[in-house]
C-alpha cells in the first residue's frame, strides 16, 4: 500500500498544564473521507491542530504523507479550514487577500505568477465573486467561514482538513460545499472532517473516528443514522440544478461503548 | 521674494537637503511597518522599543566615553540600533508565550529604557540635556554619515515590509492558519519586530524616540479610514507620512518650532479632519443589494406555489 496520508502513533498534548489528548493513533489512508466526531471539548480541534502542527506535541509522532512535520512536511499539499475567523484585526483585508495567503506555505514566501486569477477562481468557487474586494471584517459569519474554505481550496490541497466548515453555513451553500467536497474526494484527495451531524457529508464519509475525553472512543464505519431526519418531510433545497441531489443527512448519535 | 525663490533657497541648503531625504524615507517606511504593527494588535510595540533604545543611546554613550572616542555620541545610533533589536525580540518572546502578559512586558520596557538611560547617560559624564535632542528629535543636526545610515537602514526596511508583505500579513492576519501552512511564524514574527526596531532607530533623528510610534501608528490610523484592503491601508500610510514629514519639515525652516513635534501635530491634525470627513469622503460602496443573490434558505409557505425550479416543492401534509 501506498503511504498513508496521515500516521500518527501514541500523540498526546498537553494545554495548560491538562492532558487534552492522549495516546492517540490514527492513521488515514489516502483517498479516505474521515469524520472526527466527539462533544464539545473532547479534544477534535485539537487533534487537527496537533496533527498540522499548530500545537506543540508533548508525545508522539506525527507524519504527513510519510514526512515528518516540519520545514519538509509538503505544506502545499494541505488546505486547512480553522474553526473560525481569529478576532478583528486593526487593519481592514479583503476577502481576496485573505485568499491570496492561503497561496503561502512551507517556504514559499512570495505567491508565484498567477496567483490573482487562481484567488479570484478560489473565492468564485464558493460563490463569493463579488465580495472578492469587499472587507472580510464587513462579511456575514457564513461567509467569512466561505472565504476561510476557499483559502483552503487555493491550493489544490491533496489533503483537505475541515474544522466544523458548515456550521453557520445556509443549505444551498452547504450542498454546494459538499458536492466540491465530493469533487475533490472523486480526484483522490483525502478529507479530515470535524462534524457534529454527518448532514449532507453523511453519503461521503467512509470511515469515523469518535473521540472522548482525549482518546479515540471509536473507530470505524460511520454511525447509523437514527432516522427522525431522514423522513420523508425532510426535504433539501439546492442552488442549482444537480443531477444528483444531495441526501439529508441523518443525524448522528453518538452510543458507542468503548 | 516670490515664493519660488523661497522654495529654491529651501532646496539650496545642504542641510535642508539632507534632512528633506531623511524625511521623506522615514516617512516612507515608518507606516509600512506600522501597518503590520496594527495588524497585530501592537500598535504601542514602537514605544516601547523607543524607550529601549533610549538606553542603547546611553549605553553607546558610556561604551564612547570610555573607550575615549570624540564626539562621545559616536556610538549612539549603534548603541540603539542593539537596545532596539534586542528589546523587540524579547517583546516578541513574550508575547509567543501568552498573550496576556504582552502588555506588562511593554510596561516593563517603557520604564526600564528611560530609568537606565537617564542612569547610564550620568554615569557616561552626560547630562540629561544630551538625551532631550534624542528624546525628541534633532533633524537638523542631521550628518552625512547619519544620512547614509537612515537611507541604508529605511531601503532595508522597505525591501522587508513590502517584498513580503503578503507572508508578513498571513501571519498577523492569521497565526494558526500560517503555522497549519508551514510557514516559519516565528521568523516571520522576528523579522516584523526587527525591522519595528531598525525604523524605530531610523526615525530617532527626525521624530525622536518619543514620538516614533506616532509616525508609525497614525498615518494608518488615517489610512484605513479610507482604504478597504491591506496594501491600500499600507500605500496609503506611506504616502500620507511623507507628505506629512515634508510638510512639517518645511514649515520649521520658516518657523522655528521643533520639527518632531510638527510632524506628530500634523498628522494628529489630518486624522482630525479625515475623520470627520470620512462620511462624505468615503466611496461609497456600489449600489446593490447587500444581500447575496441566492435562493432562500428558508422555504415560506409562499415559495411551495411559486413555479420556480429551484425550490424542490414540498409535499403537503394533507395530501
Ligand atoms: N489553549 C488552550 N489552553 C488550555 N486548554 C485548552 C486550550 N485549547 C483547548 N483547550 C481545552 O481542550 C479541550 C478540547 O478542546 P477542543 O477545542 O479540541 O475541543 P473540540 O472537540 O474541538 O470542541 P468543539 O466541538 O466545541 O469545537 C477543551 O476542554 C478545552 O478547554
Ligand atoms: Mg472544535
Amino acid at each position: 500500500m501506498s503511504t498513508p496520508v496521515i500516521e500518527a502513533t501514541g500523540l498526546g498534548v498537553t494545554l495548560g498544564g491538562q492532558p487534552i489528548l492522549d495516546g492517540i493513533d490514527l492513521v488515514v489512508p489516502a483517498g479516505e473521507v474521515l469524520a472526527l466526531l466527539g462533544a464539545n471539548g473532547s479534544g477534535k480541534s485539537t487533534l487537527v491542530r496537533s496533527l498540522l502542527g499548530v500545537v506543540t506535541r508533548t508525545a508522539g509522532d506525527v507524519r504527513l504523507f510519510g514526512a515528518p512535520l516540519g520545514p519538509s512536511a509538503p505544506w502545499d499539499r494541505i488546505g486547512y479550514v480553522p474553526q473560525r475567523l481569529p478576532a478583528a484585526a486593526g487593519v481592514p483585508a479583503t476577502a481576496y487577500e485573505v485568499v491570496t495567503s492561503g497561496l503561502l506555505h512551507g517556504r514559499t514566501l512570495r505567491p508565484h505568477r498567477g496567483h490573482k486569477r487562481r484567488a479570484l477562481d478560489a473565492l468564485a468557487d464558493v460563490g463569493l465573486a463579488d465580495r472578492a474586494f469587499h472587507r472580510v471584517q464587513e462579511l456575514s459569519g457564513g461567509q467569512q467561514q466561505r472565504v476561510l474554505i476557499a483559502r483552503a481550496l487555493v491550493r489544490d490541497p491533496d489533503l483537505l482538513v475541515l474544522d466544523e466548515p458548515t456550521s453557520g453555513i445556509d443549505i444551498p451553500t452547504q450542498a454546494t460545499f459538499v458536492d466540491t467536497v465530493s469533487r475533490l474526494h472523486d480526484a483522490g484527495t483525502t478529507v479530515v472532517v470535524i462534524l457534529h451531524e454527518l448532514g449532507p457529508f453523511s453519503s461521503l464519509i467512509d470511515r469515523a473516528v469518535v473521540l472522548r475525553h482525549g482518546r479515540v472512543a471509536h473507530d470505524g464505519p460511520p454511525p447509523r443514522a437514527r432516522g427522525e431526519h431522514a423522513g420523508e418531510w425532510h426535504d433539501h433545497t439546492h442552488a442549482h440544478p444537480d443531477p444528483e441531489p444531495p441526501r439529508t443527512g441523518p443525524s448522528l448519535s453518538v452510543e458507542v461503548n468503548p | 521674494m516670490t515664493a519660488w525663490d523661497q522654495v529654491l533657497e529651501l532646496l539650496g541648503s545642504p542641510l535642508m537637503q539632507r534632512a528633506l531625504l531623511a524625511a521623506v524615507l522615514v516617512g516612507a517606511a515608518a507606516p509600512v511597518v506600522g501597518t503590520f504593527l496594527v495588524q497585530r494588535r501592537m500598535a504601542l510595540l514602537g514605544d516601547g522599543i523607543g524607550h529601549v533604545a533610549l538606553t542603547g543611546v546611553a549605553l553607546g554613550w558610556l561604551v564612547g566615553s570610555w573607550a575615549g572616542l570624540v564626539p562621545q555620541d559616536t556610538l549612539a545610533l549603534p548603541g540603539a540600533v542593539v537596545a532596539a533589536v534586542v528589546g523587540s525580540i524579547v517583546i516578541e518572546l513574550v508575547r509567543e508565550r501568552g498573550r496576556t502578559s504582552g502588555d506588562l512586558a511593554l510596561a516593563l520596557m517603557f520604564y526600564g529604557g528611560i530609568a537606565g538611560g537617564v542612569l547610564l547617560i550620568k554615569l557616561a559624564g552626560g547630562t540629561n540635556a544630551n538625551l532631550i535632542s534624542y528624546l525628541f528629535g534633532s533633524i537638523s543636526t542631521v550628518s552625512t554619515a547619519d544620512l547614509w545610515w537612515t537611507a541604508a537602514l529605511a531601503v532595508l526596511v522597505l525591501g522587508v515590509g513590502v517584498g513580503l508583505r503578503t507572508a508578513l500579513f498571513a501571519v498577523s492576519h492569521d497565526e494558526e492558519f500560517a503555522r497549519a501552512s508551514g510557514l516559519p511564524v516565528r521568523l516571520l514574527s522576528m523579522l516584523v519586530a526587527t525591522i519595528a526596531a531598525l525604523t524605530v532607530t531610523i526615525a530617532m533623528r527626525v521624530v525622536g524616540l518619543l514620538l516614533v510610534s506616532a509616525l508609525m501608528i497614525v498615518p494608518v490610523a488615517i489610512a484605513q479610514l479610507f482604504a478597504r484592503s491591506f496594501n491600500r491601508t499600507m500605500t496609503l500610510a506611506s504616502v500620507i507620512g511623507v507628505v506629512v514629514s515634508v510638510a512639517g519639515l518645511v514649515l520649521t525652516y520658516w518657523q522655528d518650532i521643533p520639527p518632531g513635534a510638527t510632524i506628530v501635530v500634523l498628522a494628529i491634525g489630518v486624522y482630525a479632519v479625515a475623520a470627520t470627513l470620512q462620511p462624505v469622503l468615503r466611496r461609497p460602496p456600489p449600489p446593490q443589494d447587500p444581500h447575496p443573490d441566492m435562493v432562500d434558505d428558508v422555504l415560506l409557505v409562499d415559495d411551495v406555489d411559486d413555479a420556480d425550479g429551484a425550490t424542490v416543492r414540498r409535499p403537503s401534509p394533507t395530501t
